[in-house]
């Protein structure tokens, strides 16, 4: 409970990533501290969720200033302390300083990660304490609730929500609003609400802000007319569901949550339902199954989920972000979150930005924004000075997209029009040393592995198009090749049963669409021009480089290289398992290790002495 | 040694205070490995039993998501993610490390039962990626450095034995 001299809090991020980097020991050393330098009236440490700079983890926020440290360690605790409260001067250190100009911006605000984002669904995070509803109801948590059961009909609610343009933000940007009117309208009792907590973005929100989803279920029951709901969350997910039951039990003490809630005759409560982990099970309808305890597989629709879902009663499933957005708009009205984003996208949209990127984390931007504005104002571009190569939206089966999409904006119809998909709100960023014939390989695998088996064209499609990349990847490469794969997918596209299936094909076809030299070097030159795919690279260790030191015959695992006291070393290419260890552990003052496509380098055959004067200096 | 009879017995007294709920199937088979580890043949007919569905069910139900296993696992389970980011950050190199410093392939487990090697298809630390997790510990940002740092003893004892 806060006090009523506080006058400072110390806010410890214990989001997944930041945990991992051991925050709950910081928070501890910082309470420590506080109660050491005798600021326990005046200071109080809480505890928040994720920020979205994970790649600045783990962080720490002092309010009101809004200083933000990034890194902290435990043993920083007393420095912080001390320059925070004492001498009342940011600790330069900890600040996050810009790596451009290397100049420290001490404020949240400035930093431009945050200056460029319209945080909405993220509104909370961070800033609040996710296990105190206090502090939730504090920033105006659970009004919205108040206001629909007190003054308006469920129909009211759902045309306020059709009003708002909010679309389904789990994938297929479903019109919200319409799948509710489906609800209400459909004959059947009870009838149940169901958020799908899939995506990484979706875990960060419930462990940070779980009241915000809490609520929106809550009004989307009080406008379908359900009287069960359940949290959909993979078990793995510890932190987010012990939150989830935590806020679940406080809503409940409160009567937002329950029989007759909040003195109206409505009534709803929720369950966690724990995922036990199958990537089909992102898709509706297999979710449903999955809640059900069998397999989860999708099923021909008709009839739909609102109409027949969960043991055949109507049931309306709902992204989190989706729920997260809703008591907004009922507090804030239809116009004015209409007033967000574009013509067919309205509102913000939550991307996780991963892979080679320099600021790894969460964003929220207004639908619209171009994804260049995304990846290189707020995300910070390509790391370690490499060139962008593409984009992949939307999970693994999104499109990958080359340098010339990223003036595209955020929204459902402008990606899937290039070729991916909106999807889960997930970009990974792929740089010059990525392998585009190799990236598609990587994608279908994963969708060939999590295919449930249902239907036929997925379940034995993929694993034919994963065969032909194999070939092509080692080698053996078809013209033809890249023709089937197109007509695979076609068959993919029209014949899968359900969304999963229908997007697999997306990274090899907008791979082949936009990377074509790639592939076309790899099936006629038997060439991988990102030096990726291993049956198509050397390795081979330069004889004027080469000092003899022998770290790399020392570390090979395939015991390919021969070689002896200052004598050049050698690899042998038969025995090479092209781990480039070698390349790895090669001192760099020496650089001797070249890594080769299509092409030979004359080397010694047998270790020969090191040539004197050569190589080192 | 557990035996069979303990087993069964084990599932029955884990499962019973579930009875009478509509969800059976799933909650029962996680309370059951949470406890033992994995999911034996003999658990996975009493919780049919219980949950009024043939043993075939459940065993189709466990085959079908990652979380369920139906074979014994390390006293450390080394689960690393091949999720989208990690694939990116290059979550393959870090498995090769993984498997070659352990002797190991993926879902096996050494005979010592110290350890067993998985992957998952995404953890939800993207933003740590490439990741990996030992037991419930959550390790981020991994490198072929910080991954061979890890498992050092192992790597030597193992390679020496086998050649």
């Amino acid at each position: 409970m806060a006090q009523s001299n506080t006058k400072h809090q110390i806010l410890v991020c214990q989001g997944t990533g930041c945990e991992s980097s051991k925050s709950a020991k910081i928070n501890q050393a910082l309470a420590d501290e506080i109660k050491r330098s005798g600021l326990s009236d005046t200071v109080r440490v809480k505890t928040t969720g994720c920020h979205g700079f994970c790649q600045q983890g783990p962080i720490v926020v002092i309010e009101p200033e809004g200083i933000f440290y990034t890194g902290v360690k435990e043993e920083d605790a007393p420095e912080v302390v001390k320059s925070s409260f004492v001498e009342k001067k940011p600790l330069e250190r900890l600040l996050y300083h810009d790596p451009a100009t290397n100049k420290a911006m001490p404020l949240y605000k400035d930093i431009p990660f945050y200056s460029q984002q319209h945080r909405l669904i993220l509104r909370n995070c961070g800033g609040i304490n996710p296990e105190e509803i206090e502090d939730y109801l504090a920033r105006g948590g659970y009004t919205a609730l108040k206001k629909a059961i007190s003054s308006m009909e469920p129909t009211q609610v759902i045309s306020e929500i059709q009003r708002s343009g909010l679309r389904g933000r789990g994938g297929a940007g479903f019109p919200t609003g319409k799948k509710w009117e489906a609800a209400y309208k459909a004959k059947g009792s009870p009838k149940f609400v169901v958020c799908n907590a899939g995506a990484f973005m979706d875990r960060s929100v419930l462990e940070a802000d779980p009241h915000s989803v809490l609520e929106g279920m809550v009004i989307a029951a009080y406008a379908t007319g359900a009287s069960q709901g359940y949290m959909y969350v993979l078990a793995d997910y510890h932190l987010a569901i012990k939150r989830f039951n935590l806020a679940i039990a406080e809503a409940r003490k409160r009567n937002l949550l329950g029989k007759n809630i909040l003195g109206s005759k409505f009534s709803f409560d929720i369950d966690i339902s724990q995922g036990a982990g199958a990537w089909v099970c992102g898709e509706g309808r297999a979710l449903l199954c999955s809640i059900e305890g069998k397999r989860g597989m999708p099923r021909v629709r008709p009839p739909l989920s609102v109409e027949a879902g969960l043991w055949g009663l109507p049931t309306c499933t709902n992204n989190l972000r989706t729920l997260a957005s809703v008591p907004l708009i009922i507090d804030k009205g239809a116009d004015w979150f209409a007033g967000i984003g574009t013509e067919g996208s309205k509102g913000t949209a939550v991307l996780g930005l991963t892979g080679k990127i320099v600021n790894n984390g969460m964003v929220e931007v207004p639908m619209g924004t171009t994804l260049r504005k995304v990846i290189f104002d707020i995300g910070g571009g390509v790391p370690g000075g490499k060139r962008f190569k593409a984009i992949q939206t939307g999970g693994p089966s999104g499109g990958c997209l080359p340098e010339s999409a990223l003036d595209l904006p955020v929204d459902f119809e402008a990606l899937s029009k290039a070729g991916s998909i909106m999807g889960s709100g997930a970009i990974a960023v792929m740089d010059e040393d990525t392998c585009m014939v190799n990236a598609a390989q990587g994608f279908l695998s994963f969708c060939r592995d999590e295919s449930c088996g249902k239907c036929v064209p997925c379940r034995e499609g993929l694993p034919l198009m994963v065969q032909i990349i194999d070939r092509i990847t080692a080698g053996k490469g078809k013209p033809e090749d890249m023709s089937r794969l197109v007509e695979m997918s076609e068959t993919l596209i029209q014949g899968a049963l359900c969304g999963l299936g229908r997007t697999a094909p997306n990274p090899v076809l907008t791979s082949i669409r936009y990377f074509r030299d790639e592939w076309e070097a790899h099936i006629n030159e038997k060439r991988c021009p990102a030096l990726v795919c291993k049956p198509l690279v050397n390795f081979y260790i330069l004889p004027e480089k080469c000092q003899g030191c022998g770290i790399c015959l020392k570390s090979c695992p395939a015991e390919a290289i021969t070689g002896g006291k200052r004598m050049v070393h050698v690899i042998n290419q038969s025995k090479c398992i092209k781990c480039a260890t070698c390349l790895e552990k090669c001192p760099t003052k020496f650089s001797a290790i070249r890594k080769v496509s299509g092409e030979t380098i004359e080397v010694p055959k047998e270790p020969i002495p090191v040539a004197t004067g050569a190589g080192a200096k | 040694m557990v035996t069979e009879t303990d087993v069964r017995k084990q599932t029955r007294d884990i499962i019973a205070p579930l009875k009478g709920r509509q969800i059976l199937l799933i909650p029962a088979m996680q309370a059951v490995q949470k406890k033992l580890g994995y999911l034996p043949l003999e658990a996975m007919e009493e919780i049919g039993e219980m949950a009024s569905v043939s043993p075939n069910t459940v065993y189709g139900v466990a085959t079908f998501y990652a979380q369920f296993r139906t074979k014994p696992v390390g006293r450390r389970r080394v689960a690393v993610c091949r999720g989208n980011a990690c694939n990116v950050r290059g979550s393959e190199r870090i498995l090769e490390v993984i498997e070659r410093a352990l002797n190991l392939k993926v879902d096996e487990t050494t005979p010592d039962r110290e350890y067993s090697l998985e992957t998952v298809a995404c953890m939800g630390a993207c933003a740590l990626a490439p990741a990996m997790k030992i037991n419930e510990e959550t390790l981020g940002k991994l490198t072929t450095k910080t991954v061979e740092d890890l498992f050092p003893k192992k790597a030597k004892q193992e390679g020496k034995s086998e050649k």
